[in-house]
């Protein structure tokens, strides 16, 4: 469906995207995530057709619309786009921004797709309103509305939901993939917020410094993360140093973990292993304590900062009925589903 | 990478060279020393000319500024009888030009004037029995300019008052400040950089100032430039003149710009709750309405009256077919301007949006410098270079095909439009700029990605949003030119004449009473802009679109 094979962007000669290969089925969300400066939205440009590439190609439905020789205008491309300001037009009523893209079309069906589409976004009565009169989560609905309205091959959200209150975010954010699974649409959304991105996304790809990290699935990329920069960026944790034993093992302060994979580490190389807060879990039945340094109250969960004997520290999320003062010695006990390992430089 | 064969760069750059043409003429004429008429003018009457000028320019931006930022203070934080009127009626004497409330008041003021013939009969005094205070000296003209342009301190110190957080207020009250403390130590200091615009504003004003100062017999570089111009015929040696004159304004520029340098550390983008206007009891009340009437009666109501009853008076002798001739001109004449003036403001601010380099974005810049710059000034810069192509011409024609071709250029309306163009293009292209700011780029992209190609989201999105600032464009500019006096006094072809022309005329041939009718005339077309600000100050600051 949407396809972009080593896509490079730059602006005045200044390369700011390079090589970008990724790929999305129909009807799946893809989610490209980064701090700023990292080329996200650039990319997102790219395919709406706003940038021209000038290396590598993307493809939509199997035809190229971008690549170093030529590019596709943004008009012939049936690309919908949500941006992050709305860009909604202040001299049109609701309905007639949502109608703007259907061209060459009857006032009836016109009118017909624009009461569906209202009904879609949940704001049924607010056809004749003007862009002013509406709040800042009715903004975004309308301008889902009518990027939805030309049925385009594929819909690109730019920090869609950065202007609203975080109330709002999560449930606009659960409703929106509810409505691009039921038109099955291909969507790709861009956000710095990585719970957005895991509520919404198939796939989401790590973006640093112009280039792709990482493209996987959720789960993946917290659990498998590819990179330091990707286990950093993704979820909380900690790189805890050890050292590789004969036979796959490696060696670290909270014990030896059995690698499952065969990797091209040596007898004796240093390494760091990742250890997620939820890979630790409290029991205090368990035999190893450790001491605990700080906490953050979470709700339903204490985020604890742990202290091991050997000096490092490590975090634990623990049920929230688990309530243990500072300096106190807590039973815990590994429970690691992927052993992740990183190289440790000299 | 766009090169020189970009055709944007082109249509920008050669027009901006060419409104930039009279500025620069204006200080290539320093090159050229006129060593006997500057001992002349040294010896005689140059002292006068600096002096008087800062005194106008000086006198005028601390009335200014005392006028409109009181009045502005006490609009936006009390609440008394008749502040909702009295909010746009300050804006009124907008409307006035400079030169007609100075020769109206002569009028009343005067010894033969209704005000002193009343004492006189009053009293029993004769001429000589007693002392009355001179309008027609430096003092009145800086009473008659602050009493016209204050309202620039009073918008632009308005909003900035109005946009302080109400919290600020109560953050002065809860650390131990009483409301005067507030305003002196917080409000006022806040409020700088708007109240500083407003009073350079007025002050470029009063340097620019020709018809009151002539009117007056007081002697400043305008009437000095006009006098060595026309009196002493010495061209080069006005134009030196003018640079000098120039370079003030435009240091007092700098000094504006140099004292906004930290503005955007005022504005911090807080949540702002609107303050609550603070109510007084009826006494105060009626003193706040009394203070905030005075400037709107001085400045717009009293002279406004007296032209009506001048008008009125013989209006069966003037209301005939030469008055319908200067309005016919007069109109036609701004139309012009306005239209050329906004095509080159739609043209910049076009530019300036597709092309963010220095290439584009500096003519731009330097090309609406002219608002700052004297019309005198301007006519003169726009007079000398086209004098020299038409002789150019001339002699051409002649030697070739042995026609005269006569002044092609320098005496027709072309050198006016030029002119206009060069003072009002700072107007139009503010008003454009704004209206296509509120375009964002993004509302571009929204339309092309639903299927427009970039010719219709011309058509289907920036014509309609635009419509609104390029018909305010058009009004504004035309109003001005309408009330522009002295580039048009001097770049006029023969027999050629406009309401303001014809207004200060027959004023300086102390004909008030026939000046009236011309005059309101003028007046009134200026009260349509003056609603215009009105309503749009109101809603920025309401925060609607």
């Amino acid at each position: 469906m949407l396809n972009l094979q080593q896509v490079a962007v730059a602006y005045s000669g200044n390369t700011v995207v390079k090589d970008i290969s990724l790929s999305l089925a129909k009807g799946q969300i893809g989610c490209l995530v980064g701090p700023s400066g990292c080329g996200k939205t650039t990319l997102l440009r790219a395919i709406a057709g706003f940038e021209a590439v000038c290396a590598g190609s993307i493809s939509l439905q199997g035809n190229i619309v971008s690549n170093a020789e030529q590019q596709l205008p943004p008009e012939l491309r049936q690309v919908g786009m949500v941006f992050q300001d709305f860009a909604l037009f202040p001299h049109l009523s609701v309905a007639n921004n949502i109608s703007f893209g259907l061209r060459h079309v009857s006032k009836s069906v016109k009118a017909t797709k624009v009461k569906q589409l209202l009904q879609l976004v949940g704001l049924p009565d607010l056809g004749q309103r003007y862009i002013h009169q509406l709040s800042g989560g009715q903004q975004q609905r309308v301008a889902l509305a009518r990027a939805l309205a030309p049925e385009p091959n594929v819909l690109l959200l730019d920090e869609p939901f950065s202007s609203l209150d975080t109330e709002l975010r999560e449930g606009l954010a659960r409703e929106i993939r509810q409505i691009l699974q039921q038109l099955q649409i291909t969507a790709v959304m861009v956000t710095h917020d990585q719970n957005e991105a895991f509520a919404m996304a198939d796939m989401i790809g790590v973006m640093a410094q112009g280039r792709l990290q990482q493209w996987a699935s959720p789960y993946e990329l917290y659990h498998k993360p590819a990179s330091r920069f990707v286990a950093d960026f993704i979820g909380r944790g900690v790189l805890l140093p050890g050292t590789v034993l004969a036979a796959q093992q490696v060696q670290t302060s909270l014990g030896i973990f059995q690698q499952r994979y065969v990797s091209s580490l040596q007898p004796g190389d240093k390494v760091d292993v990742l250890i997620r807060p939820d890979d630790i879990v409290h029991d205090d039945s368990s035999s190893v304590t450790a001491q605990v340094a700080d906490k953050a109250f979470r709700g339903s969960h204490i985020l604890y900062q742990l202290k091991l004997d050997s000096g490092e520290q490590v975090q634990c999320l623990a049920l929230s009925h688990h309530n243990h003062a500072m300096g106190e010695h807590i039973g815990i006990r590994l429970d690691l589903d992927h052993l992740v390992l990183f190289p440790r430089d000299h | 990478m766009r090169g020189w064969r970009d055709i944007w760069r082109w249509s920008v750059l050669l027009p901006a060279a060419v409104l930039a043409v009279p500025v620069l003429v204006i200080f290539a004429s320093i090159g050229y020393p006129q060593p006997d008429v500057w001992l002349h003018l040294r010896q005689t009457v140059l002292a006068d000319y600096v002096i008087n000028s800062l005194l106008l320019a000086g006198g005028t931006g601390i009335g200014a500024l005392l006028m409109g930022t009181s009045t502005a203070w006490i609009i936006s934080q009390y609440q008394f009888i008749g502040r909702r009127y009295l909010r746009w009626l300050l804006l009124l004497p907008l409307a006035m030009p400079a030169y007609i409330i100075a020769y109206t008041y002569t009028g009343m003021l005067d010894f033969a004037g209704p005000l002193q013939t009343i004492l006189r009969e009053q009293f029993g005094w004769r001429y000589g029995d007693y002392w009355f205070p001179e309008v027609r000296s430096l003092g009145g003209a800086i009473l008659m300019l602050s009493l016209v342009l204050y309202p620039y301190v009073y918008m632009l110190a308005r909003t900035a008052f109005l946009e302080q957080s109400a919290s600020l207020f109560e953050a002065s009250r809860t650390l131990g400040f009483t409301p005067r403390q507030h305003f002196w130590k917080v409000a006022l200091p806040l409020a700088r950089p708007a109240i500083l615009t407003g009073t350079a504003l007025a002050m470029m004003e009063a340097f620019a100032d020709y018809g009151t100062v002539q009117y007056f017999g007081v002697t400043t570089f305008t009437t000095g430039i006009f006098r060595t111009w026309f009196g002493m015929g010495n061209q080069v040696a006005a134009a030196q003149l003018a640079a000098l004159l120039t370079s003030f304004v435009l240091l007092l520029l700098v000094l504006e710009r140099w004292s906004r340098r930290k503005i955007r550390y005022y504005y911090q983008g807080q949540h702002r709750h609107s303050h609550a206007r603070r109510p007084v009891n009826l006494a105060h009340q009626l003193l706040l309405f009394t203070l905030c009437l005075l400037p709107v009666l001085l400045g717009f109501i009293v002279p406004a009256i007296q032209l009506i009853s001048w008008a009125l008076t013989n209006y069966q002798v003037t209301l005939n077919r030469e008055f319908g001739v200067l309005v016919w001109n007069s109109f036609t004449l701004a139309a012009m301007a306005a239209i050329i003036s906004v095509l080159l403001a739609l043209l910049f601010a076009y530019g300036k949006r597709l092309r963010r380099d220095v290439m584009v974005q500096v003519p731009v810049r330097i090309a609406a410098l002219g608002y700052a710059v004297p019309g005198t000034v301007i006519a003169i810069g726009v007079m000398l270079p086209l004098a020299w192509v038409d002789g150019r011409i001339d002699l051409l024609a002649e030697q070739w095909f042995g026609v005269r071709t006569g002044l092609i250029f320098s005496g027709t309306l072309f050198a006016l439009l030029l002119a206009y163009s060069v003072r009002f293009l700072a107007v139009s292209l503010h008003s454009v700029e704004a209206g296509l700011e509120r375009i964002k780029p993004s509302m571009d992209n929204a339309a092309r990605s639903l299927g427009y190609k970039p010719l219709h989201v011309l058509q289907k999105i920036h014509l309609p949003l635009l419509r609104t600032s390029v018909l305010t464009a058009l009004l504004l500019v035309f109003v001005d030119v309408l009330k522009e006096l002295p580039a048009t006094l001097i770049l006029r072809p023969f027999n050629f004449n406009t309401l303001a022309v014809r207004t200060y005329e027959l004023a300086s041939d102390e004909r008030l009473a026939d000046a009236a009718l011309p005059a309101l005339a003028i007046v009134l077309v200026s009260l349509l802009p003056v609603i215009v600000l009105a309503r749009s100050v109101d809603s920025s600051i309401k925060g609607k679109p």
